[in-house]
């Protein structure tokens, strides 16, 4: 068996250290060794974007990053999304939209949309639907996503403003 | 107007927090002390008798606790059980979860093994020597029919409703519905129709893959944790492939991402129960995307013949139907429901349908959201529309000339109660979207509706009272999409309590009684119900409670409204009342048990807009309305949800997604990369008309109104396909390529 | 007598009838009738002493919980269904 790597990292601004084997993902470090399970396994081969996470300011499918690669990066995930016991105005408009049925999808989708949010304050319905396409949604039809993004962003213009 | 304060509106769902912040836990997510992960070596031939298994070096690996093959289930001999989608031999269901003697498709379960990692697991797995003496396949239900066809199981004859015909098949059943004389009927039609159509093999495509963790403990119980529609079919699964009481297995249901009918059967967890028994140590097993693929029920591929003949006034006077559909490895092909939709929206006096299930070489088919009736009603709006065209009326007006209604009877004998087959398609004309023109060339429009039944089924529900007037709310239907709401929502309106005030939990199946699947679009209608009377069972002791605090006779009347109980010149408030309960005789749960009659079925139906690039093929959907009678809307959202899930679903079922098969029987496409679901990018927004025909077998009037929306997807499609560049598509689906033949053929 | 509407492939068992009289108080009494009039009819419904587990009742179209023990009245009309579940 391999030996184990020590892998020293921000996660969620936590400095984190851990261990893994080097043929271990990102993703699975997250989950099996951090315990961070909130990023989800759809297919493990980067098409679906559940497991999306923020790596150094970047969107990647955390399946396919191995987990040494975290070596001193920064990487954010759903759990860091709420500022403490307050949700993030995108998690709110995904609950009052009601753009998630099962969930599975839904840390993915709100990672990848606050990124976007972060890059294009206003975006178009056509700007989201290209900026989430590598997100797969099976029980949405991503209509009421396409909403809910729409909506956290004018909240978000309303109180900057 | 409504006269409801809670049904009808649009509370945040229980469990949303958990769901946004990636607390909630899902049967991946799961941690245990001393866990061991395990992985199942799979056929790599869609047929093959299994010569010899030699596990001697995978059980060698350092790390690896224990391998299992099919010899390690116990032989406890063929008999027939009833797990909730009818009866099926066990040794079937035992052999899809472990080959014995022969694998019956590619992905099939050889052996298991459990490892200290799952990498350990895999390393493990792929160690295990099997020798196969590789046998012929079938792949489409036509070869499998064909005289001197490759049989799959020794012992299936075909059975023509419970009559055994003794003949070997690959047929398992055929059944017929015959009623008035279709002969007859057609030779008064002016016009007929016949055409053939085939659907490919497509999946349920949810993204949570299958997962399975069990704990065989030293007491002989067996605890599983797993993603499943129900938790007690899977506890009575696991019970009967091992050969254990049903006492011995409790099943905790995780959250689950997604089913849509696939996560019925069991395929993890008698393996995963197996290795924990040998190993000593609780073992998870995670399929991956190609396992969910190869390995679980998609549904199933199709060949059919539909004709129709109508007069020239544009009444339909008769239909036949010839549905054959691949059950893939095992029979049940939920070819008997789609029999039962294919003309389910039209009252047409003269009617045959025959239906085969028939086996092949492909993954045994489970079902699919409204199963059986996508296929069908693909075939009949084609058809349809077809005559529409012929005949120069409106496709939306022939169809109300012969909509399904309230006394029409149906090709399977019984008459419909109050449906809102007119509603729905009225509904679609009055639409602002069928009003509106299309703005382009190679543009056209299309329209199809469809039929779904509902079922009713057992549910249980406990609801407890406590001290601050909040109520806690116990039921084992797993909420795949925001159904521990609507259920919620039924028992708040009968309690007076605004939504957040009832807490509803999932339980295992220790801490509830039986409740059957989350499925056939039953759960807000069927455990909603029980929801419904568990509250009133609640108000009941309350008022009990009201004349003890009053010390006046058990036998006096006590109202209660709006958060109040009243009796004479007495009165006290819910919230009161709930702090007295210690002093009136302790704490108050309330239950209820249903099997409930009074089931509504829901029709459905679909506008699609499409552009054709005449240049490619391709098909690009530009405006999309889903029309349903809901019966009554319990969380608005959650039904426009439904709809629009359902109608992207039947989108991506139109237009791209199929099992891509090689003439040996491997799936080529088994990725979300090839097999091609619709993304956010493919798609318009999804509009929604929600129809409201109470049905009065539910005191709410709730239809379910989980699948009917797949149905009519891609007979619209198809239809606006065919007015934006002249070609009549046959198969699904309806890729660029296969426009283009057709456009080329033309 | 309640009027039983026979499944297409049980109508030769009955001469090619679709529909037949019959007496009794509950399905099973119905079907015990059925069995009199028409030998061979009750093995094609029944199962151990309850419907086929492919089979539901429905009397005057409603699909009935409780199979053969469902009362059945004078007026009934009685269809022999496939049973159903779903997605």
């Amino acid at each position: 068996m391999a030996s184990k790597v020590r892998v020293e990292t921000t996660i969620n601004g936590e400095p984190t250290e851990f261990l893994c084997e080097p043929r271990q993902s990102l993703l699975e470090c997250l989950r099996d060794v951090l315990h961070l399970t909130g990023t989800k396994e759809g297919c493990n081969d980067g098409n679906c974007g559940a497991c999306t996470v923020v790596m150094n300011g970047a969107l990647v499918t955390s399946c396919l990053v191995l987990g040494p690669e975290a070596q001193g990066a920064r990487i954010e995930t759903v759990e860091g999304i709420a500022k403490g016991n307050q949700l993030h105005p995108l998690q709110q408009a995904f609950l009052e939209e009601a753009a998630l049925q099962c969930g599975i999808c839904t840390p993915g989708f709100l990672v990848a949309s606050k990124m976007l949010l972060e890059k294009n304050a206003q975006p178009t319905e056509q700007e989201i639907r290209l900026w989430l396409a590598n997100n797969l949604c099976r029980c949405t039809g991503y209509d009421k996503i396409i909403r809910a993004v729409q909506k956290a962003a004018t909240q978000m213009a309303e109180v900057k403003a | 107007m409504s006269t409801y304060s809670v049904i009808g509106t649009r509370p945040i769902r229980h469990d949303g927090a958990d769901k946004v912040t990636g607390r909630a836990l899902y049967g991946a997510d799961l941690q245990l002390a001393g866990l061991l992960h395990g992985a199942i070596l799979r056929s790599p031939h869609a047929h093959a008798r299994i010569i010899k298994i030699d596990t001697s070096k995978a059980a060698a690996l350092p790390g690896v606790r224990a391998v299992v093959t099919a010899d390690d289930l116990p032989d406890s001999g063929d008999r027939m059980v009833d797990l909730g989608e009818g009866e099926t031999p066990l040794s079937f269901i035992r052999g899809n979860v472990l080959a014995k003697g022969k694998v019956l498709y590619r992905g099939h379960a050889v052996a298991g093994v459990a490892a200290v990692s799952a990498h350990v697991a895999e390393q493990a797995a792929n160690l295990i020597q099997v020798e196969y003496e590789v046998l012929p396949c079938v792949l489409t239900a036509p070869s499998a029919m064909a005289d001197g066809a490759t049989l799959l199981h020794d012992n299936l004859m075909m059975k023509e409703l419970g009559q055994n015909t003794g003949k070997p098949s690959n047929v398992s059943e055929h059944f017929r519905h015959l009623m008035g004389d279709p002969a007859a009927g057609f030779a008064q039609a002016d016009v007929v129709v016949e055409r053939v159509f085939d659907t490919a093999t497509v999946h349920q495509g949810y993204i949570e893959p299958h997962n399975a963790t069990a704990l065989w403990n030293n007491d002989g119980r067996v605890q599983i944790w797993c993603s499943t529609q129900g938790s007690f079919v899977v506890r009575d699964a696991t019970a009967c492939v091992l050969d254990v009481p049903v006492s011995q297995v409790k099943v905790t249901p995780m959250e689950i991402g997604g089913g849509f009918g696939g996560k019925i059967p069991v395929y993890l967890e008698p393996v995963a129960a197996l290795l924990s028994k040998k190993s000593g140590r609780p073992v998870k097993l995670l399929m991956s995307r190609r396992d969910v693929f190869e390995a679980t029920g998609p549904t199933p591929g199709s060949h059919i013949r539909v004709k129709l003949g109508a007069t020239k006034e544009g009444k339909l006077v008769a239909g036949e139907a010839y549905l054959a559909y691949e059950a893939g490895a095992y029979p049940g092909a939920m070819v008997g429901p789609g029999a039962m939709c294919v003309f389910a929206a039209y009252d047409i006096p003269n009617i045959v349908i025959d239906g085969y299930d028939v086996v092949v070489n492909k993954p045994s088919t489970a079902a699919y959201r409204a199963p059986g009736a996508t296929n069908a009603a693909f075939a009949t709006e084609s058809v349809v529309d077809e005559i529409a065209e012929k005949l120069g009326v409106d496709p939306l007006e022939l169809r109300l000339r012969n909509a399904a209604k309230e006394g029409t009877r149906r090709a399977d004998g019984p008459k419909y109660p109050r449906v809102g087959c007119i509603e729905v398609l009225e509904a679609m004309k009055n639409s602002d979207h069928y009003k509106s023109p299309l703005t382009g060339p190679n543009q056209g429009r299309g329209v199809a509706i469809g039929f779904w039944f509902n079922v009713g089924l057992p549910s249980a529900c406990t609801i407890a009272v406590n001290a601050d007037g909040t109520v806690t709310l116990v039921e084992g239907s797993t909420d795949i999409g925001g159904t521990r709401t609507s259920i919620a929502m039924q028992a708040a309106e009968v309690l007076g309590l605004p939504a957040e005030k009832v807490q509803p939990t999932v339980v295992d199946t220790d801490s509830v009684g039986f409740t059957a699947v989350t499925g056939g679009s039953r759960t807000t209608f069927a455990t909603g119900m029980a929801a419904h009377d568990a509250a009133q069972d609640v108000v009941r002791q309350m008022k009990e409670r009201a004349l003890k605090f009053w010390k006046m006779d058990a036998a006096t009347p006590v109202e209660f409204a709006k958060g109040v109980f009243t009796a004479g010149d007495k009165s006290i408030t819910w919230n009161e009342l709930c702090t007295k309960q210690a002093r009136t005789g302790g704490p108050v749960v309330g239950r209820a048990s249903v099997n409930p009659r009074g089931v509504g079925g829901s029709f459905a139906g679909a506008i699609a807009d499409v552009e054709v690039d005449p240049e490619t093929g391709k098909v690009t959907v530009l405006r999309f309305t889903s029309v349903q009678d809901a019966g009554k809307a319990i969380h608005p959202s959650y039904v426009e949800g439904q709809m629009q899930g359902g109608s992207v679903q039947g989108i991506g079922w139109g237009l791209n997604e199929e099992y891509y098969m090689s003439p040996d029987g491997t799936m080529m496409n088994s990725s979300l990369l090839d097999y091609r679901m619709p993304t956010a990018l493919d798609l318009p927004m999804i509009e929604t008309i929600i129809v409201e025909v109470p049905n009065p077998g539910h005191p709410f009037g709730v239809r379910g109104v989980g699948e009917a929306n797949i149905v009519p997807p891609p007979g619209a499609l198809a239809n606006a396909i065919y007015h934006a560049v002249g070609v009549r598509m046959n198969s699904l689906p309806m890729k660029p390529s296969a426009v283009m033949e057709a456009i080329w053929s033309k | 007598m309640a009027t039983v509407f026979l499944p297409a492939m049980l109508r030769e068992l009955a001469g090619g009838t679709t529909q037949v009289a019959a007496t009794g108080a509950t399905v099973a009494e119905v079907i015990a009738d059925l069995e009199r009039q028409f030998p061979g009819i009750q093995d094609r419904l029944t199962e151990g002493g309850e419907l086929r587990s492919n089979l539901a009742v429905a009397i005057d179209g409603e699909v009935s919980p409780d199979g053969i023990r469902e009362p059945v009245s004078e007026q009934s009309e009685v269809h022999f269904v496939l049973a159903l579940s779903g997605g």
